[in-house]
C-alpha cells in the first residue's frame, strides 16, 4: 500500500467517523421520547400555551418538514457553530457554555493523562527489562488498583486526604470568591484544587499502560535485532531505549490515541466526584435536568475532540514509525 | 569486544521443566480463576441465602445505620436495610449484566472480526472502517446521553447499549489474527482438499483463536461491569433492581463516607474491585497461553541485572565486565 493510499484511507475514516458522530447526535433526540419544551413548560408554569411554539423554535425541537430537510438544516447549524440554547442556563448558548467548561477538562485531564502514560510506559519498560525483579512482582497488586471502580477510589481519596487530613480542598476547581483569570491567586488556587483529581486519574490509569508496555516489551526483547545490539556491545541503556523500547512503544502509542475517548469518560466521573467545573459535570447536569440541547452539543464536542486526538496520534505515529511513513503499516 | 557466555546445564532437564511449565497455569491466573469462580457461586446462591429482603426498610433506631453485628453481619443502611442481603442480591444482577454483555459483544466481535479477516478486500475495508468508527465514539458520554433519553432505565437497555459499544476492540484483534491465519499452510491445505468455507472457518480458524476470543470476552465483561457500576453510581439505572452500583449510589446519597459508615459502601466497592482483579488476573493466564514468551520461566538466570530464560537468545556481555558471567541452563 502506498503512502497516498494510507492517507486516503485515514481521511475516509475521519470523514465517516465525524459524519457518524453527527448523525448519531441528530437521531438520538428524534428516536427517543421526551422533549426539552415540555421540560421548560413544566419548569415555568406561568408560561402561556402560545409560548410553546416559540420555545420549540428556540430549542430546535420543532420537527418541521421532511427528515432529510431537518437533517440538512441541522448540519448547516452545526457548521455555523449554532448548537442551540441551553434549558437549565437559559438563555445561555450551548456553544458558550461548552467554551467555558472545556478548558478545565482539557487542561487537567490532558496533563494527568500524559503523566500517567509517561510513568506507566517507563515503569513497563523497567519491569520487562528487569523481569522477575521487584517491580515485576508488584504488578499483580497494581491490577487491584485497575479493578477498583474509579469513583470508589476517588471517594476514598477525598475522604482520606481532603476530609480527614485536610491537606487538599474537597471539591470545586478553584476557591469560591476568586475571579477566573490569569492572575497568581487564581492560578495557584486552580493548581491546588487540581492535585487530587489528577492524582486519582494517574493512579487508576497507570497500571494499564504499564502492563501493555511490559508485555509488548518482553516479546520485543526476544527479537534477534535486540540480541544483535547486545552482541555489538552497546550499553544496556542504549539497547533498552533505542532498540527494544522504541519498537515496543508503538502499540502503546496507538492505544494512547484510542483510549482518549475513555479518558474523557474518566473525566466524567472525576468531575462528578470532585464537582470540578469541566465538561463532564456539565454533561451530567444536563442529563439529570433533561437539558437536551446541551446534552447533544457536549456529546458532539466530545466526539469531535476524540477524532482530533486521533488525528494528532496518527501524525505522531507516522513520525515514530518509519514503516508508517513508507505506507506499510496496517495492523 | 564481546564474548558469548559459556553454556552449562543439561538439555534434558531444561526441556522437561519447560514442558511442565506449559501445562501448568501460572499462580496469577489460578488466583484469578478462583476469584471469578467464587463470585459466580456467590451470584448463584446469593439471593437464596440472603438473610433479609434487601429492600425491607426498618426505621427502628437500633436498625438505622448500625455497624456490623450478629443480626446484620454487614450492618445496615440509613433506612435500616441489610447491607449483606443487598450485596448478595446485587451481585447476581451485576454479574449477569456483565456476562450477558460480554457474550453478545464477543459474538459480534467474532462475526465481524473473522468476516473482515477471512473475506478480505472490500468487506475488510468496510468492516474495519465500521469498527474503527465505533471505537472512537466516546462510550461513557454516549451511554449517559442514550440512557438519559431512554424512558425506562432497565437492565435490558443497559446491556444492549453496552454490547453495541463493546465489540470493536475485540473485532480488531480477531481480524488481525484471522489475517495471519488465513495465509497459513494448514488453512490452504484444507481449502485445497475441498473443505467448505464454513468448515474452514469453524474447524481450522476458530480453534486457533480460542485464547484471543476468551481474552476478549473477559475484558468485555470487565468493561461492562465497570461501566454499569459507574452508570448506576451516577443514578442512571433501574432503581427497583438491586445491583452493586445501586448500593454505592445510595451509600453516596446517604453520605455514608461523611458519617464514617464504612460498612455501607466498602463491601460493594470491594466486591467490584475484587471481581475486576480476578478478571484481569484470569486474562493474564489466557495471554500466557496465547503468548509463551509471557509465561513465568523455569530455570531463570540473572545476568547483568536482567533475567534470562531458557528460551531467550544467548546472553552476551561486554568482556572485562567486573561481574562474573553466570551460565544459563540451556541454549537453543
Amino acid at each position: 500500500m502506498s503512502a497516498v493510499a494510507f492517507v486516503v484511507r485515514r481521511l475516509v475514516f475521519y470523514v465517516v467517523a465525524g459524519w457518524a458522530a453527527l448523525t448519531v447526535n441528530f437521531f438520538i433526540p428524534r428516536l427517543m421520547p421526551g422533549n426539552p419544551v415540555e421540560t421548560m413548560m413544566a419548569k415555568f408554569p406561568e408560561l402561556q400555551p402560545q409560548a410553546q411554539r416559540a420555545l420549540e423554535a428556540e430549542f430546535g425541537a420543532r420537527h418541521d418538514g421532511s427528515l432529510i430537510h431537518q437533517y440538512g438544516q441541522y448540519v448547516v447549524d452545526v457548521f455555523h457553530g449554532n448548537l442551540g440554547v441551553s434549558v437549565i442556563e437559559y438563555p445561555a448558548k450551548v456553544s458558550s457554555i461548552i467554551g467555558a467548561t472545556l478548558p478545565w477538562t482539557l487542561t487537567l485531564v490532558g496533563v494527568a493523562t500524559i503523566v500517567s502514560f509517561a510513568l506507566g510506559t517507563g515503569l513497563g519498560i523497567l519491569a520487562a527489562w528487569r523481569r522477575g525483579g521487584w517491580l515485576d512482582r508488584v504488578l499483580p497488586a497494581l491490577t487491584f488498583l485497575q479493578g477498583i471502580p474509579y469513583f470508589f477510589l476517588a471517594l476514598l481519596v477525598v475522604d482520606a486526604f481532603a476530609v480527614h487530613l485536610g491537606w487538599f480542598p474537597i471539591q470545586q476547581g478553584y476557591s469560591p470568591g476568586l475571579v477566573p483569570g490569569w492572575h497568581w491567586p487564581f492560578v495557584q488556587s486552580a493548581l491546588y484544587h487540581s492535585v487530587l483529581p489528577a492524582l486519582t486519574i494517574v493512579v487508576t490509569s497507570m497500571a494499564g499502560w504499564m502492563l501493555q508496555m511490559r508485555n509488548v516489551m518482553i516479546t520485543t526483547i526476544g527479537e534477534d535485532y535486540v540480541l544483535a545490539a547486545q552482541a555489538k556491545g552497546l550499553s544496556s541503556r542504549r539497547v533498552v531505549t533505542t532498540y527494544a523500547a522504541r519498537n515496543a512503544i508503538l502499540p502503546n502509542l496507538s492505544g494512547f490515541a484510542l483510549s482518549l475517548g475513555f479518558v474523557i469518560s474518566g473525566a466524567l466521573l472525576m468531575e462528578i466526584v470532585f464537582s470540578y467545573p469541566g465538561i463532564g459535570l456539565t454533561l451530567y447536569n444536563a442529563v439529570t435536568s433533561d437539558d437536551y440541547p446541551l446534552m447533544q452539543g457536549i456529546f458532539l464536542i466530545i466526539a469531535l475532540a476524540v477524532l482530533l486526538a486521533n488525528l494528532v496520534a496518527d501524525a505522531v505515529y507516522v513520525l515514530a514509525d518509519p514503516r508508517a511513513r513508507a505506507g506499510r503499516s496496517e495492523t | 569486544m564481546t564474548v558469548a557466555l559459556p553454556v552449562r546445564g543439561a538439555r534434558a532437564r531444561g526441556a522437561t521443566r519447560r514442558a511442565a511449565g506449559a501445562r501448568r497455569l501460572s499462580t496469577k491466573a489460578r488466583i484469578g480463576a478462583l476469584i471469578c469462580a467464587l463470585f459466580v457461586v456467590a451470584a448463584i446462591v446469593g439471593p437464596m441465602v440472603a438473610p433479609y429482603d434487601p429492600s425491607a426498610q426498618s426505621f427502628a433506631p437500633v436498625d438505622i445505620l448500625h455497624a456490623p453485628s450478629m443480626a446484620h453481619l454487614l450492618g445496615t443502611t440509613a433506612r435500616g436495610e441489610d447491607v449483606l442481603s443487598q450485596v448478595l442480591v446485587g451481585l447476581r444482577a451485576t454479574l449477569v449484566l456483565g456476562l450477558l454483555t460480554g457474550l453478545i459483544a464477543t459474538v459480534l466481535a467474532v462475526v465481524v472480526g473473522i468476516s473482515a479477516g477471512f473475506l478480505g478486500g472490500f468487506w475488510d475495508e468496510l468492516l474495519s472502517l465500521l469498527s474503527n468508527v465505533f471505537l472512537v465514539l466516546p462510550a461513557l458520554p454516549l451511554l449517559v446521553v442514550l440512557i438519559g433519553y431512554l424512558p425506562q432505565r432497565g437492565q435490558t437497555s443497559t446491556i444492549l447499549v453496552l454490547s453495541l459499544l463493546g465489540w470493536p476492540w475485540g473485532a480488531r484483534v480477531i481480524r488481525a489474527q484471522t489475517l495471519t491465519l488465513r495465509g497459513r499452510d494448514f488453512v490452504a491445505a484444507s481449502r485445497e482438499t475441498g473443505e467448505r468455507t464454513w468448515r474452514v472457518i469453524f474447524f481450522e480458524i476458530l480453534p486457533n483463536e480460542v485464547s484471543l476470543i476468551a481474552a476478549s470476552f473477559v475484558s468485555t465483561v470487565l468493561y461492562a461491569i465497570g461501566t454499569s457500576v459507574a452508570l448506576a453510581f451516577i443514578g442512571l439505572t433501574n432503581f427497583s433492581q438491586w445491583s452493586l452500583g445501586l448500593i454505592l449510589y445510595w451509600a453516596q446519597n446517604g453520605n455514608a463516607l461523611q458519617l464514617n459508615a464504612w460498612w455501607w459502601f466498602a463491601p460493594a466497592g470491594l466486591c467490584v474491585a475484587l471481581l475486576g482483579t480476578g478478571l484481569v488476573l484470569l486474562n493474564f493466564g489466557i495471554d500466557e497461553i496465547g503468548n509463551p514468551r509471557l509465561r513465568e520461566a523455569a530455570g531463570r538466570v540473572r545476568i547483568e541485572g536482567r533475567a534470562w530464560r531458557p528460551a531467550d537468545p544467548t546472553p552476551v556481555v561486554r568482556s572485562g565486565s567486573t561481574r562474573s558471567p553466570a551460565a544459563r541452563p540451556e541454549a537453543r
